[in-house]
């Protein structure tokens, strides 16, 4: 029985009047690779700020390796070893590559091992001719890349995307499934996503989220065939 | 890198060495003096705006505070040292406080100057109502907006009687300014001044890198303080006399002018930009036709209109173009300040 | 009874200068998000406006309502072409540049009169509550203060520019896309919070010694007058008003005016330390 590393009891979180979040309860194995998947609007953001900690849940609590982290700071989720790519794309802009993945790396290792953990996954993300380059001046779908190498170089044993494959061309998105699978060898992975396509392509098992809520958690082929989410979700898309 | 970093050292201190040598020629040396605190007082500023991009208002704030603990302390104890050591030491307690409540709320920007240049012109006031005798401490009178003259000033440490002024004054100043540029230089090379550089550039992704942006904004809001507090204290020896005015608004004003004349994102642009126009203003004083703050302030608006980089970078992109031309070389980095839509 | 109707007309006297003192800046800051670190400045030539005219035999009353803003709204309007509007959307740099205005009227208004204090008498006489001396002046700025309070709301609500003042304040992006020009827009709201600092400058002239630096005794209460109040432009406006001048009328009462001044700017930090959206931020959402 594999370890949870992940847990939320009864997660809500409202603004004003609106409920984004409506009591979720989720569970995530080590090494198990999930898609939160559901309409705009679901709260798929909401639960993902949730349990980064760039929002503070209004009821409920968020568990870590059975660590209660409920209203932690994001900084202190991150250093549990924790890997964080929001929806759009957070680099730092008049930084190089390089320079980038070598704050990522640093937080966890010293200079030296920073900077030769940096030089390897430069290698592994084939980011190598641009290494140099500021993140300013890169494509869309490098810089998404580039933040992929931010999470992967701290060796996270939990990794959360929010839309990783977002705006990406097909090549980039081929080598962003490569990089996800990679990843978990070693982490957890969740990933909130748009794009079916892609989800077919990367994910086992399934949470969809509608109206804040869990609509149903299964494998992917049986969601996909599901009469309600097709529905609320799938309906609208094809 | 550690082999360019000891030629850097090299070059500077040569450099720095020649300056300090021929610049007495040009310039009587009491007014280079406090050119040179004025260059510190620069540096402290533009390491912590163009580096950490912390916009302070206040900087003044810390440089009085310098001032008024070295004259202070001076009065009560008749030795330099200690008075020297206070003076770097409070007013970077006094900003780790600041700092610690600012950073921690998570103020944005706009939030951040208004209470820096609240703090100040609470220091301003407060110091300014300090008149009567009632407001001593140890053996020094505040003295409110008459000031604090006829401390003691600075001494050869351990001997109250060999004061150190004029020429060799001027010499410890450069002496200083030169140590504190090398500090400066080591800092932003070291992981903390990279960690500091990456919390400019975006501060929500080095929190989800698990760095904690809030303390080490306060550590280095509280180094650049530490600058500031010092150079304070040698214009305490400069000029022999304190007065509320270290406190003041235009005092503000003016080194964050000499940030933006100078360049944000540089080491030196603070500090020529600070001389550049501390001897400009010194110049234009010997004459009545126009106003001084009228030149100062027109100089404010052209640069933030026309050239908001500042002018050391724009200076090494012309001369990267001119000289190096072919030679493709990546710019030099200058951070652009922060845009609020 | 004489000395609580005393401290009354007091509270009542600090809330309304502060509202005056603020207006200029809140409206430019409410339409615009722009901090206009010159508006002390606007409020000192406000104040020379008005002794000059007075000096040229001007009644002192049509000087101060009429001409004050005019004259500063002008230079408003001079500013904004020249140097604001290049700057829209960039907050730091707008205060930057500013405040660099703000040291060019200072050094321009030391060459035109001197380094040296000016000033107007009163033109209303005080009168006797008891044993109090009541200064009648503070009558005159409060009743202009409630009646510059009544005709923004009336403004904002009832006319059609104050419909697209509103609109502006909640999405310019919205304005603009619905065919209002907002360049149009932004110069017509610095005219108008410069011709309010022009105002509150003529009319708070005679109770203070008018020197070129006058302007920096506003700018600070202004400024946090403003920020502390929030996004809500008339709401934030008065309740903040009220709050700090309740505050510093208790401290200059109970131990000095100094001291007075002295906690306004510390409860202001407070404020922004609290409620970093400001007052309305948090109280009296989606109010004017």
């Amino acid at each position: 029985m594999a370890e949870t590393v992940l847990e939320t009891h009864g997660l809500t979180m409202r603004f004003g009047g609106v409920t984004a979040s409506d009591n979720v309860n989720f569970k995530l194995k080590a090494r198990e690779l999930r898609c939160l998947i559901g309409p705009n609007g679901a709260g798929k953001s909401t639960f993902f700020k949730c349990v980064t900690g760039l929002l503070t849940p209004s009821e409920g609590h968020v568990y870590m390796r059975g660590q209660d982290v409920t209203g932690w700071q994001p900084h202190q989720i991150a250093s549990l070893g924790v890997g964080i790519k929001t929806q759009t794309p957070n680099v730092m802009d008049a930084l190089s590559v390089h320079e980038n993945i070598w704050l990522a790396a640093r937080r966890f290792n010293d200079r030296a091992e920073a900077s030769a953990r940096a030089d390897d996954i430069i290698d592994r993300l084939a980011l190598g001719p641009i290494a140099r380059t500021d993140l300013g001046q890169l494509a869309h779908g490098e810089r998404q890349r580039v933040e992929l190498g931010l999470v992967a170089v701290a060796d996270p044993w939990l990794v959360l995307l929010d839309e990783p494959a977002a705006g990406m061309s097909a090549d980039d998105v081929a080598r962003m499934t490569q990089i996800i699978h990679d990843m978990t060898r070693t982490a957890a992975v969740v990933i909130v996503e748009h794009d079916m396509q892609f989800i077919r392509s990367v994910a086992e098992t399934v949470t969809v989220f509608h109206q804040g809520a869990v609509l149903m958690e299964d494998h992917v082929d049986k969601v996909m065939s599901d009469a309600t989410v097709r529905a609320v979700y799938l309906g609208k898309k094809a | 890198m550690r082999g360019t970093g000891g030629r850097d050292v090299l070059i500077t201190l040569v450099v720095a060495a020649l300056l300090i040598w021929i610049m007495p020629t040009m310039i009587a040396t009491y007014t280079l003096t406090v050119l040179v605190i004025y260059g510190m007082l620069g540096l402290s500023l533009g390491l912590i705006w163009g580096f950490g991009g912390i916009l302070c208002f206040g900087q003044a704030a810390f440089f009085g505070l310098g001032a008024y603990t070295y004259a202070i302390a001076a009065i009560n104890i008749g030795e330099s040292t200690v008075p020297m050591i206070l003076a770097v030491l409070v007013p970077a307690l006094f900003a780790a406080i600041l700092g610690a409540i600012m950073f921690y709320g998570r103020l944005m920007d706009v939030y951040l100057g208004v209470i820096t240049l609240v703090v100040t012109l609470i220091l301003f006031k407060f110091v300014n109502t300090t008149a009567g005798p009632q407001y001593v401490i140890g053996k020094a009178r505040i003295g409110g907006y008459n000031g604090i003259p006829g401390f003691q000033t600075l001494n050869v440490p351990g001997d109250p009687g060999a004061y150190i002024w004029g020429d060799p004054f001027y010499y410890v100043c450069a002496v200083a300014l030169v140590i504190v540029f090398l500090l400066v230089t080591w800092l932003l090379r070291s992981s903390f001044g990279r960690i500091a550089v990456g919390i400019r550039e975006n501060e929500v992704r080095m929190a989800l890198l698990g760095y904690d942006v809030a303390a080490r904004k306060t550590v280095l809001f509280t180094i650049g303080a530490a600058i500031a507090g010092l150079s304070g204290a040698l214009f305490a020896n400069w000029s022999e006399i304190v007065t509320p005015s270290l406190f003041s608004l235009s005092q503000s004003a003016e080194i964050i002018i000499w940030c933006i004349v100078g360049g944000l994102g540089t080491r030196l642009g603070p500090i020529l930009g600070a001389a550049g126009l501390a001897y400009l203003k010194f110049m234009l004083g010997q004459q009545s036709m126009i106003d001084n703050t009228l030149i100062t302030g027109l100089i404010l608006v052209l640069f933030v209109l026309f050239l908001p980089r500042g002018l050391v970078p724009a200076v090494a992109t012309l001369w990267g173009r001119i000289v190096v031309g072919t030679r493709r070389r990546t710019q030099p980095r200058t951070m652009r300040r922060t845009r609020h839509g | 009874m004489d000395l609580s109707f005393v401290i009354l007309v007091e509270v009542l006297y600090a809330v309304a200068s502060l509202v005056l003192i603020s207006a200029g800046l809140a409206v430019v800051f409410g339409m615009m998000k722009v901090i206009n670190l010159a508006h002390g400045e606007f409020m000192m030539m406000g104040g020379y406006a008005t002794i000059t005219a007075a000096n040229l035999g001007i009644n002192v009353f049509v000087a101060m309502l009429v001409i004050a803003p005019l004259v500063v709204g002008l230079i408003g309007l001079v500013v904004e072409r020249l140097v604001i509007r290049h700057l829209y959307g960039r907050l730091v740099d707008t205060m930057l540049a500013t405040w660099g205005l703000s040291l060019m009227f200072i050094g321009l208004a030391t060459m035109i009169f001197g380094n040296t204090t000016t000033g107007i008498s009163t033109p209303i006489t005080g009168f006797t509550v008891g044993d109090y001396q009541i200064n009648g002046y503070n009558f005159f700025i409060i009743v202009v203060s409630v009646v510059l309070v009544l005709c923004m709301l009336a403004v904002l609500k009832g006319t059609r520019a104050g419909l697209i003042a509103r609109g502006t304040m909640q999405r310019s992006d919205m304005a603009a896309a619905l065919g209002y020009s907002p360049d149009r827009i932004y110069m017509a709201t610095f005219f108008c919070g410069s011709a309010l600092s022009g105002l509150a400058g003529a009319v708070l002239a005679p109770l203070v010694g008018l020197v070129p630096t006058s302007g920096g005794a506003y700018i600070a209460k202004a400024f946090i007058t403003v920020i502390a109040g929030g996004p809500s432009l008339i709401a934030g406006l008065v309740s903040s008003a009220t709050s700090f001048g309740l505050v510093s009328q208790i401290f200059t009462f109970t131990i000095s005016p100094v001291i007075g001044e002295v906690v306004l700017l510390v409860a202001a930090v407070i404020v922004l330390r609290l409620m970093p959206q400001g007052i309305t931020g948090r109280f009296f959402r989606g109010k004017l």
